[in-house]
């Protein structure tokens, strides 16, 4: 349970440990402590022990074997697996069993790992905290009762607890670093069009991008290796070779410049976050790194276009959810008998403006199943994007929000022209109490300050502990690189990693 | 406050979503705070900028035209709420 996976892998491959041991023991794990985290959405035991089971028995026979072979996977409750519940963390896909299968699943299971289970995550990956799940919180492994990130905080959650030795998180706006760097743990958001998004439940397809998260950089080169590389079923995703991420991984990085973005450390920063990110500046320059301090000017303006982009593509891709072709419905008796109801109010009341306007039965289906099935975050994002899209807003908002993309991106560019990787912070603290933010959206998503920009450009960042704050929580540093430069980002953090051991720290669990 | 609840409501319609008295009032500040705090991107000026609205600059991606294998009717009508083995079934939207 304190290996690695790729040490994990080794001993699998020897033969010194079985993936029914290995996934027994994770099962195990699951069993005692996740009643207090509740990282996970669903877990089938049976179905991961038979797993397991035949992989060993394909290993026994000499067959050859997939990259992760018996290696436990668990995957964010938004990626379509055939047959199996997939929900998004929403009730109103609470019943839905998509008929097809993901790619990143595809290939997971053509890798011959174990699926574990699927972890939970803010509704519709909407959220910093995993507080919007419809089906309750998730507990930060290090205090339960702080939140673990999100949106993919079951993913880092699990990581975190040992409940999984590596995990499947999407990162829209930091859904994948900023809970790696709130529970501990290594996670990389890659370059937009690195892995395909066939199957993938979208939120904002301009942004959305899935990734590994695991213990180490090694490990979770380990799982971007399998799930990375071009897919014909999704348009944007990049035709591109996949390098040997994990042979490389190990590799130190000779002659790094690394650039120190001058507006990261402004105001709202916790100095404890500050000290330890100015501290691992410090280990990469014992390691031989340059560091050169840069200037990102637009990424004060990040998260206001991020809040007009990723709603409006959500309110579009969320349009689907109809209650017609899948998904909750609204009782239909009880919501036409209402529907009547206030139509002959308002017929008794002669108010013809109102009638006129009045729901038909299809409009009224339409709005009172997504009133019902969509949780308030949704509904907040919905309401944005349909107002920033719509007429006499669109260029003042949406228009304006990719034109500001645009320069946030030129911004990099031109970073990169001078630095080989910008290291920063992934958040201004570390995690907060569930239920400190629920009533405040706007300090909500100011939680993703650091980590919305390298969406909006569409390139690569990862996120792993950095040290801890006096009261015993992770502190998180960022790397952010040029597009496709996921080698490096990668090899920049196993650096890091080969000379401290903050990695290496577990919570202890009661 | 940016957002009247007169705009609030007539936005829940386009996104077709029915929010009760209180959700309207809530929503109304809330959106109003967010709203003004994207008033800062007005502070940019971008004349000239060509909007970027995809993060790889992709254009023209083809494949084959070729029928291929997709979903039968049962798998499409499986998910769905109300069907008869053929359709999709919704509320009467013409008439009685």
């Amino acid at each position: 349970m304190e290996l690695s996976a790729t040490e994990l892998h080794a001993q699998l491959t020897s033969g010194k440990v079985t993936s029914v041991e290995v996934t027994r023991a994770f099962l195990d794990r699951i069993a005692a402590h996740d009643g207090a985290v509740h990282a996970f959405l669903r877990v089938d035991r049976d179905a991961a022990l038979a797993r397991a089971a035949e992989i060993d028995q394909r290993r026994a026979g000499g067959a050859k074997l997939g990259r992760l072979a018996g290696l436990p996977v668990a995957v964010k409750d938004v990626l379509c697996t055939q047959g199996e519940p997939t929900t998004c963390g929403s009730k109103i896909l609470e019943h839905f069993r998509p008929p097809y299968d993901a790619t990143v699943i595809e290939r997971l299971k053509a890798a011959d790992a174990v699926l574990i289970g699927r972890t939970n995550m803010d509704e519709f990956a909407m959220g910093g905290s995993t507080e919007n799940s419809a089906y309750g919180a998730t507990g930060n492994p290090w205090d339960v009762t702080r939140i673990p990130g999100g949106s993919s905080g079951g993913a880092a959650a699990c990581i975190a607890a040992s409940m999984a030795p590596l995990s499947i998180g999407t990162d829209t706006g930091g859904s994948i670093r900023q809970p790696a760097g709130l529970c501990g743990v290594t996670g990389l958001k890659p370059t937009y069009g690195r892995v395909s998004r066939y199957g993938l439940v979208a939120f904002a397809s301009s942004l959305d991008q899935i990734g590994p998260l695991a213990r180490t950089a090694e490990d979770a080169a380990l799982l971007l290796e399998v799930i990375a590389g071009h897919d014909a079923k999704d348009s944007t995703s990049v035709d591109r070779p996949v390098p040997d991420y994990h042979a490389s991984a190990r590799q130190p990085l000779k002659g790094l410049t690394l650039g120190l973005v001058r507006e990261h450390f402004g105001a709202g920063l916790e100095s404890e976050v500050e000290q330890a990110v100015r501290e691992a500046v410090r280990v990469y320059e014992s390691l031989g790194a340059k560091v050169k301090e840069i200037s990102l000017p637009h990424g004060k303006y990040a998260v206001a276009a991020y809040y007009v982009i990723a709603p409006s593509e959500a309110s579009s891709n969320l349009a689907r959810y109809d209650a017609a072709h899948y998904g909750y419905r609204t009782p239909e008796e009880p919501m036409i008998a209402r529907l009547e109801k206030e139509h002959a109010a308002l017929e008794k009341a002669g108010n013809e403006k109102a009638l006129a306007n009045h729901d038909n039965a299809l409009v009224r289906m339409y709005r009172q199943s997504r009133a019902e099935g969509f949780g308030a975050e949704v509904k907040r994002r919905i309401m944005l994007g349909t107002y920033a899209l719509s007429a006499g807003y669109y260029d003042a908002y949406y228009l304006k929000a990719l034109k500001v993309r645009r320069l946030i991106r030129r911004d990099y560019d031109e970073a990169f022209q001078q630095v080989d990787l910008i290291v920063g912070p992934v958040t201004t603290s570390p995690a907060f109490k569930i239920g400190e933010k629920v009533d405040d959206p706007l300090a909500m998503y100011l939680v993703d300050l650091y980590t919305v920009s390298a969406n909006l450009a569409g390139i690569g960042g990862i996120a792993f502990p950095c040290g801890f704050s006096a009261s015993g929580l992770p502190i998180g540093l960022q790397l952010q690189g040029p597009a496709f430069e996921e080698e490096r980002l990668l090899r920049g953090a196993a650096m890091f990693q080969q000379a401290t051991d903050w990695h290496t720290r577990r919570p202890h669990l009661r | 406050m940016s957002l009247t609840r007169a705009d609030v409501e007539k936005v829940s319609l386009l996104g077709r979503l029915l929010l009760s008295p209180e959700e309207l009032d809530t929503m109304t500040t809330q959106l109003s705070q967010v709203v003004d705090y994207m008033n800062l991107l007005a502070e940019l000026d971008t004349d000239g900028v060509e909007p970027m609205a995809h993060a790889v600059e992709m254009s023209n991606v083809f494949r084959a035209d070729e029928v291929t294998p997709s979903l039968d009717r049962k798998a499409a009508l499986a998910n769905a709420p109300h069907h008869d083995d053929e359709c999709y079934l919704v509320p009467a939207v013409l008439g009685e």
